[in-house]
């Protein structure tokens, strides 16, 4: 039994291997635990399954702990500048939609500074999976308040406790018309990686948001413990869909509702588009 | 041959017809007086061709888009006026160290804020070198006509794709929205550069490699050579560093890459300088003011020459001064409290008085106020 064990996990560890940056120095730049390695392995795990090649995947991001994530994976790495990875990504996939195009972001560069980007990408409509890490603070500049510290949380900017109120990434998506939006964590990480598959294979704007843990300094600013103690806490806070469907608000309270939120066919972007170039050079050029 | 068509346009559609002609196929922009048409004519005219128009939410996402399309292979270009300039110059500053060639087109007004929207200015020349925070070195160039326009928009995508570069295109609102009957070249008549591709195989591919003319060879995403394309300071594959010895040369190549190879970048016009006692030194709408004026005092005797500047930036340093070795005194002409008098103050020998006009009231200089301040420095 342990060895089958054993064999698995080597198989697994070995597909991550073959998708880390040859010739890149290691380690990276996170705190051991950090969740963003756990989404690292569940994104390259669905490009995996997924068959995808390396050289049609371009991943983008903005500027925090989270937006480091291509610069260790052997895609073509777009590391922008803070908030903008979406509006990069749109030149990117508008200009080359053959491109299968991800974004990372985290909850202060996809929801402050790149907020207008955010909503835009989400009501064109146009094929780009954003995984979107949330853990409640700014991880980068050490611990400051973000759009999702949660009200009464404390932050380094928020040393009293927060007197903001949250954003919901994934209500804020659909609402803007994004046609895939669904939340996973990084405890529940088989589910996450289907779910991050789902979202790339999907043809229209995908949000994936994943709970994540900073607990360099949400956790230790707020008393959550250390990574571990956080990721088993995302575990019983989170509640898949169909049950929080039979739940009342007051139920919810606290709880994540995680699984595959939202999904409607919808025309996407760059497809609209090109039927009108299609119409204008009468089918010569695309 | 056949008579070539003569066709009227405005300045701003002379940018939309110069960038195709140059290979442009991506355009992302956010409309803003007096720019906006250079946006409507790329929405029109650039599906047509199998282009690419997308208007963003604002200027920021514009130009990380046109960016963005660059890195995947595609000529791209924005438009804007000063507000909107003021907004992309941080992402500028990431197309300089990413080394991404794109094109922007600043039609100027007046500043700061939203300052005048319809009136003239070229208040923006310092902001086109000093924009972005660091120490970049910026391309800038600036046409006088309406075909200067055109084929100053194509020679900016030329030094862009040269020099794997931003480059900014400075209009002023009277070039921008003034039309004139123009003769554009024939496909083929002008030059087009296109940025040199690696051909390495891509385990040996070195993104941001120190050649010998220090531009490295750019692949388009998609082509197999994956790299890091990052605004973080780093080494020639593109990992990020904090070395000081990897630091130093990537911020070295940046700046000699195009420093060192000014004489492909500066392009000047002189009339009458070959005895001129007094020059004008100008650009855009004024540098058309200046000749007309030149000719006046010609007529009337006075050894009278004209300086004309298409490149701004990297400032013609050694052709001002050697055009200017004869002469005792230099007028600068500018829309503006006086930008480029200082550069040229800073070129030109100390015997050689330097005299400025400015207006920055909104209007333009004409060539009667030129004359004026002739007889006044005389
Ligand atoms: C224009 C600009 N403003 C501010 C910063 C500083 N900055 C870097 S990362 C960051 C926040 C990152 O937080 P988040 O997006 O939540 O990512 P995390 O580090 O938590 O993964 C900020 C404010 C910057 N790089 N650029
Ligand atoms: S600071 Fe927080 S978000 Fe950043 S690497 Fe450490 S644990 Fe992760």
């Amino acid at each position: 039994m342990s060895t089958v064990v054993k064999e698995k996990d080597k198989q697994r560890s070995d597909v991550i291997l073959q998708y880390l940056r040859p010739r890149k120095a290691m380690p990276t730049v996170w705190c051991a635990g950090c969740g963003n390695g756990i989404v690292m392995s569940a994104i390259i795990r669905a490009v995996d399954n997924l068959g995808l090649s390396k050289d049609n995947v371009v991943m983008a991001s903005g500027i925090g702990c989270s937006s480091r994530m291509p610069i260790y994976l052997d895609f073509n790495a777009l590391h922008t500048t803070h908030g903008r990875a979406l509006a990069f990504a749109t030149g990117v996939k508008f200009a080359r939609p053959e491109l299968k195009v991800i974004v990372v972001t985290g909850d202060g560069d996809a929801l402050a500074i790149g907020g207008n980007h955010f909503i835009h990408a989400c009501r064109r409509n146009i094929d780009i999976t954003t995984v979107l890490i949330n853990n409640n603070i700014y991880g980068m500049t050490g611990g400051q308040g973000s759009p999702t510290t949660p009200a009464h949380a404390f932050s380094t900017t928020t040393p009293f406790g927060n007197a903001e109120k949250q954003f919901d990434p994934c209500g804020l998506a659909q609402a803007a018309g994004a046609s895939f939006v669904g939340r996973g964590t990084v405890y529940h990480t088989p589910q996450l990686e289907k779910l991050i598959m789902q979202a790339i294979e999907h043809r229209g704007f995908s949000l994936v948001e994943v709970i994540s843990n900073c607990h360099t300094y949400f956790g230790r600013l707020n008393k959550q413990g250390d990574a571990v103690t956080m990721i088993n806490d995302f575990k019983d806070r989170a509640v898949p869909l169909a049950k929080a469907q039979k739940m009342t608000p007051e139920e919810l309270k606290g709880k994540y509702v995680i699984g595959l939120l939202h999904k409607e066919e919808k025309t996407e972007f760059c497809d609209v588009y090109d039927d009108t170039v299609k119409h204008l050079t009468g089918g010569k050029q695309a | 041959m056949a008579k070539k068509e003569r066709v009227l346009i405005m300045g701003n559609h002379a940018c939309v017809l110069g960038a195709i002609y140059a290979g442009m196929r991506f355009y992302a922009g956010y409309p803003i007086t007096p720019s906006t048409e250079v946006a409507e004519g790329c929405a029109r005219e650039l599906p047509k061709i199998g282009g690419r128009f997308i208007q963003m939410e604002d200027e920021i996402g514009s130009i990380a888009a046109a960016i963005g399309a660059s890195i995947s292979g595609v000529k791209s270009m924005t438009a804007t006026s000063g507000p909107g300039y003021s907004l992309m110059v941080e992402n500028i500053g990431y197309a300089y160290m990413t080394e991404t060639p794109v094109v922007i087109i600043n039609v100027q007004r007046g500043g700061p804020s939203t300052g005048l929207p319809t009136k003239v200015s070229q208040s923006d020349t310092m902001q086109a070198q000093w924009g972005p925070h660091g120490d970049n070195t910026a391309i800038a160039v600036a046409p006088s006509t309406i075909y200067e326009t055109f084929t100053e928009t194509v020679r900016a995508f030329n030094l862009a794709e040269r020099f794997r570069s931003p480059v900014t295109i400075l209009l002023d609102e009277v070039i921008g929205h003034s039309r004139q009957v123009v003769t554009l070249p024939d496909p083929g008549e002008l030059e087009i550069f296109n940025r040199t591709k690696p051909t390495c195989p891509p385990e040996e591919f070195e993104a941001f490699a120190m050649t010998e003319n220090l531009v490295s060879p750019m692949p388009a995403f998609g082509d197999g050579y994956r790299y890091v394309c990052t605004g973080l300071t780093h080494d020639t594959r593109g990992f990020t560093t904090n070395r000081p010895d990897e630091i130093a040369p990537k911020l070295h190549k940046l700046r000699h890459k195009i420093v060192d190879y000014k004489e492909e970048i500066v392009k000047l016009r002189d009339e009458y300088m070959d005895d001129a006692e007094i020059a004008f030194v100008s650009y855009g709408s004024v540098a058309r003011a200046a000749l007309q004026a030149t000719s006046i005092a010609r007529k009337a005797g006075a050894k009278v020459g004209a300086v004309q500047l298409f490149t701004i930036w990297p400032f013609p340093d050694e052709q001002i001064r050697q055009l200017c070795s004869r002469c005792r005194k230099v007028v600068v002409g500018e829309l503006n409290m006086g930008q480029i008098i200082h550069e040229v103050r800073r070129v030109l020998p100390p015997d050689i008085e330097v005299h400025g006009l400015q207006r920055f009231d909104g209007e333009i200089l004409t060539p009667m106020q030129l004359v004026e301040k002739l007889e006044e420095v005389i």
